[in-house]
């Protein structure tokens, strides 16, 4: 189905089902433990072996030698794979470095050898007996020392944030000179790891030169695509197999090393091989958020009208990465006839930096909104009116291009009056409440909608149950759901008589996860392969399509009522189409909305922080599911406090690599860090988007919340911290003297 | 994990003995913290004796008016005990504070007291660290030591005891009772059972090989106001960047010690004679000394800030 005209009246607007608080049907199975997760598979094939993936234990080099013998001989030992036993692998989609082969390290923890055992025991010890000689060889590994040497770069972050190494509209610099009212601040932030529950983990098994791969994904077709490319075989002998995933948040977007020396090892091993990276290479072996410096000029009039805007961000990466696409949503987000954004790449020989949980959006707008928040002040201005003096219909940079649908005043007016915002003392440092200084900040949450082309098949029983199979992924945020719930209403039954099926690369091809473009555009696809099915059925019951209503497992037309399942009375019936977009996200500009308000308090003597209560108000086009949505803001808004106040991949500059690679040194939120939140959807639609009228909602919970923290933090202590995370050290030498 | 032998001996004696026979061998109890170590090759026992059954579970009176808490009271079980929450409440809320309640369900009294650094270099095994391979150096001392010590430190070693349990056993002028091979009982001080790194930092404690710890004795209750303040990145389940243990009495006396700055848990007498003066003065003398680095010279600042918010407390 060809999608190029904004959606009309369809079957989905009935809102019987889609649109109403539905709990995830694969709940009951996360909550018993009988959703399998890829490293326990251990029906799917027989005499499973264990892979234990040793990384390397420098950061750049070259691997001299590698002394099996040891290993070789200890109990259980399958086979061992080195990665001196084959040259350099090619590279996956989007990968950077390469994931195994050759004797080049070029980050810590790369992959160099796997070591397969029968129990998973047995493989770990005998990797530890695994002798390397390196040679060493300097890097770079500190973003600091080597920013001024960073190059303009075009980049793209795969996920609707992109840009060139420059992008200018008017004439910034001499805008910005002749502003009344002038602002420039540089702000960092720091390397991230992504800290899924599940690790990356695949089971591997050849049958001839059939490869299957049990693995964790967000991106079955890619992932098909990548191993193709790396292991140099066709696409048609490989299935990928990935219904159940333990989060992604972008680590699980393209394939990573465990997929790949699985399938090496079973290769080898001549039987399936299951392999799990374990927590410190998941940090060094994997992908990261990478650190940003990020400087941030504005200029406006006395009033607050933005006439120059300027965001300049510099990351680094491995030769072949790509740079964080923070300065994006500066394109966008306010309005201002100067402008410019500019992206420069640094080489470092840190892991690969990628794809993390609202990649360009999440680091850009915890400078951009901290900067608003700082201009605000020094305008005299109240944070939101600043914003909203600033609001702006159109592509700032491209003024014939309007929003598709934009609100985000209605986010951050009803998120004061929710938040109780005209409460809040502009005054820094003047609440008290026992031993804490209590501070309300607020930031705008932005993140682009994107429109992928997305397939599924959808099938009618004689039972009268629909299945729909589609290679889209549920990484724990409510796929299965949203698209039973599309099922039910494009065929009128109850949610009991659908039955969804995902993530095998047997199914047509989907959109998958990542980028919040999962939720519409799968869901999409699903729609217009039940537009197929409906006429299918409407064929086969003598009907005329266009009258046909569908509803109560009951088609009517007329005075003439038949069910389903009669349809199928004869035979299954089957329908396959995909949802293809035309241009009108080139006509009109798609994104989504959000308000973040918190208030924090800052214990007076020890400079910790606190979230005490948080609240996002999002505008996302229509709301599949409320409950899993809010769950997923939830989620998003969490990750924000995490990004904002602890979570840092801490860089050995000398030695090159991230030192705090378990759990115990990374620290994210623990329930305790987490107070009251409340999500508030506005109740819109955007027929420009799909027939879903839906947009991508799951990661504007995150773009904006580390901002309105640092703001909230200012409000209540006057201190002002542009480099996060804010941890109390970097407070506590401005504190008022302990009492 | 290294293969290993087990054995489960019938008296405290016996479990001494066995350890003492086998340079290798090591005592086991809740494995809250050796189990994961011995999975990433830091330990690596090749024999395990359990020292589970042997009865050392109970929490007595003491003829001298404390308590005698078994080597293995579980952590949970300490902090709910009514005669500790009444009169030892500094050392329930220093338990409280740490870890999560799964662990403290495992892990027991005198496995808390061995529980060894976090230091994030002595984790990684293809980083130098003296602490897991003498003679290897350092990486700590120019690499990342945001949470290590500030005071007691060496060239050789920048590590920290990590658990707050001790630190509440410190300033309550605990002992640690331990039973060797030959069966020969001693008391040691808590002031004299945690080891500064010096050139030995492999060496966490004053325990002989095959010392095996059987109690904890608290002397009579000091009265006064109990206060464990624990500071850290988040609200739960984290190191402390800094803790502080006070007792404090209403004329204004009173004691603290410290965690998180050294590689045991650090109090200075002499220092407290300072307390009625406040927490600055305490500091100034508690830390003379103290060779930060820059990563973590904000512990000094934040020792200071912490005593005062006990004494605040305390005095609330």
């Amino acid at each position: 189905m060809k999608f190029d005209t904004p959606a009309g009246q369809n079957p989905i607007d009935q809102l019987k089902v889609v649109g109403k608080a539905t709990d995830r049907i694969d709940g009951k199975f996360k909550t018993t433990g009988t959703a399998p997760y890829a490293y326990e598979r251990h029906d799917v094939v027989a005499n499973q072996a264990y892979g234990y993936v040793l990384g390397a234990g420098i950061a750049k080099g070259r691997i001299r030698a590698i002394d099996t013998a040891a290993a070789k001989a200890s109990p259980g030992v399958v086979a061992i794979v080195t990665t001196l036993d084959m040259p350099a692998l090619g590279l996956g989609r989007m990968n950077a470095a390469n994931l195994f082969g050759g004797p080049q390290v070029q980050h810590y923890h790369q992959a160099i050898a796997v070591v397969v055992a029968e129990t998973f025991e047995q493989a770990r010890a005998a990797a530890f007996l695994v002798k390397v000689d390196y040679a060493r060889e300097a890097g770079q590994f500190d973003l600091a020392a080597v920013a001024s040497s960073a190059k303009p770069v075009p980049g793209d972050s795969g996920e609707g944030s992109g840009g060139g190494g420059e992008d200018r509209t008017g004439d910034f610099e001499g805008a910005f000179a002749s502003a009344p009212v002038k602002f420039d601040e540089t702000y960092t932030t720091p390397d991230e790891s992504h800290a899924m529950m599940e690790p990356h983990a695949t089971i591997a098994a050849w049958e001839g030169d059939k490869l299957t791969l049990w693995t964790s994904n967000q991106m079955i077709a890619w992932t098909k695509g990548s191993i193709a490319k790396i292991l140099d075989i066709p696409e048609a002998s490989i299935r990928v197999d990935s219904p159940y995933i333990g989060g992604g948040f972008g680590g699980k977007l393209f394939v990573r090393s465990d997929a790949v020396v699985a399938a090496l090892a079973a290769k080898v091993a001549g039987r399936p091989v299951k392999v799990a990276l374990t927590r410190p290479l998941v940090a060094n072996n994997t992908t990261h958020r990478p650190a940003t410096i990020q400087r941030i000029r504005i200029g406006a009039t006395a009033d607050g009208t933005i006439t120059a805007i300027a965001h300049e961000s510099t990351s680094g990466n491995l030769p072949k990465g790509k740079p964080e696409t923070a300065v994006d949503q500066t394109k966008l987000l306010y309005a201002g006839a100067n402008r410019l954004t500019a992206m420069k790449l640094a080489h470092l020989d840190l892991p690969e930096g990628n794809s993390m949980r609202a990649p360009g959006e999440a680091p850009g707008l915890m400078a951009l909104e901290i900067a608003m928040d700082e201009m605000a002040e020094k305008l005299g201005m109240d944070p939101v009116a600043f914003r909203v003096r600033n609001d702006t219909q159109v592509d700032p940079g491209h003024p014939e291009r309007p929003f598709s649908h934009r609100n985000l005043v209605g986010c951050l007016k009803l998120g004061a009056e929710t938040f109780n915002w005209s409460a809040r003392n502009p005054k820094p440092g003047q609440v008290r409440d026992g031993r804490w200084l209590v501070g309300i900040g607020m930031a705008a949450g932005f993140r682009n909608n994107l429109l992928m082309k997305s397939g599924a098949r959808v099938r009618l029983g004689r039972d009268g149950l629909v299945t729909v199979e589609t290679d889209m992924t549920d990484i724990g945020t409510g796929s299965y759901t949203i698209i039973a719930q599309t099922a039910a209403e494009m065929m009128g039954v109850g949610l009991d008589k659908v039955v969804v099926r995902l993530g095998d690369s047997s199914y047509p091809v989907s959109a998958g996860s990542g980028g919040q473009f999962g939720a519409n555009n799968s869901t999409a696809g699903v729609y217009a392969a039940c537009v197929q099915l409906r006429e299918a059925v409407a064929q086969r019951l003598g009907f005329n399509s266009a009258d046909a209503v569908f509803a109560d497992g009951q088609v009517r037309s007329g005075n003439r009522t038949e069910t389903l399942a009669k349809a199928a009375s004869d035979g299954e019936l089957v329908a396959e189409d995909s949802i293809e977009y035309g241009d009108l996200a080139k006509k009109q500009q798609q994104s989504t909305f959000a308000g973040h308000f918190v208030e924090v308090g800052v214990d007076v003597d020890t400079a910790e922080i606190r979230v005490r209560r948080m609240l996002a108000v999002c505008a996302a086009g229509r709301i599949l599911n409320p409950k899993s949505a809010r769950s997923q803001v939830i989620g998003g808004m969490t990750m924000g406090v995490g990004g904002a106040l602890m979570e840092e991949l801490a860089v050995d500059t000398k030695r090159g690599f991230f030192v705090n690679h378990d759990l115990a040194g990374y620290e994210v939120p623990v329930h305790a860090d987490i107070p009251h939140q409340e999500v508030i959807f506005l109740d819109e639609v955007d027929p420009q988007s799909s027939p879903m009228k839906a947009k991508g909602v799951g990661e504007l919970g995150i773009c904006g919340v580390g901002a309105a923290v640092a703001n909230a933090i200012y409000n209540a202590t006057g201190v002002r911290v542009r480099s996060y995370p804010i941890t109390l050290d970097k407070l506590l030498g401005q504190m008022p003297d302990a009492a | 994990m290294k293969s290993f032998t087990y054995e489960r001996p019938n008296s405290p004696a016996e479990a001494a003995a066995a350890v003492s026979r086998n340079p290798n061998a090591k005592f086991i109890a809740g494995g809250t913290n050796l189990l994961d170590l011995m999975k990433l090759q830091i330990e690596t026992p090749t024999h395990l004796v359990d020292v589970n059954g042997l009865g050392l579970d109970k929490i007595e009176a003491t003829p001298e008016g404390g308590l005698r808490v078994g080597a293995l009271v579980r952590n949970t079980d300490l902090a709910a005990d009514a005669r500790v929450r009444k009169d030892y409440a500094v050392l329930s809320r220093a338990l409280l504070a740490g870890a999560s309640g799964q662990l403290r369900n495992k892990a027991t009294t005198a496995g808390n007291l061995l529980q060894r650094t976090r230091c994030p270099y002595f984790y990684d095994t293809a980083q130098a660290c003296n602490k897991r391979q003498p003679g290897s150096g350092c990486s700590a001392l120019d690499g990342v030591s945001r949470q290590l010590a500030v005071i007691g430190a060496s060239e050789a070693c920048i590590a920290t005891h990590p658990g707050d349990m001790a630190v509440a056993m410190r300033v309550l002028d605990a002992a640690v009772e331990t039973v060797d091979a030959k069966g020969t009982k001693r008391k040691i001080p808590m002031a004299e059972f945690h080891r500064l790194p010096g050139d030995r930092p492999e060496v966490d404690t004053t325990l002989a090989p095959g010392e095996l710890i059987t109690a904890v004795t608290l002397p009579k209750p000091l009265g006064g106001a109990h206060i464990y303040r624990k500071v850290r990145d988040r609200a739960s389940y984290a190191y402390a960047l800094v803790s502080v243990a006070a007792v404090v009495q209403p004329d204004g006396s009173g004691r603290a010690a410290f965690g998180g700055v050294a590689h045991k848990p650090w109090r200075v007498e002499a220092a407290e004679g300072e307390m009625a003066r406040g927490a600055k003065a305490v500091t100034a003398q508690a830390f003379a000394g103290a060779k930060p680095t820059h990563d973590n010279a904000y512990k000094l600042t934040l020792a200071e800030r912490t005593l005062s918010a006990a004494l605040n407390e305390a005095r609330a």
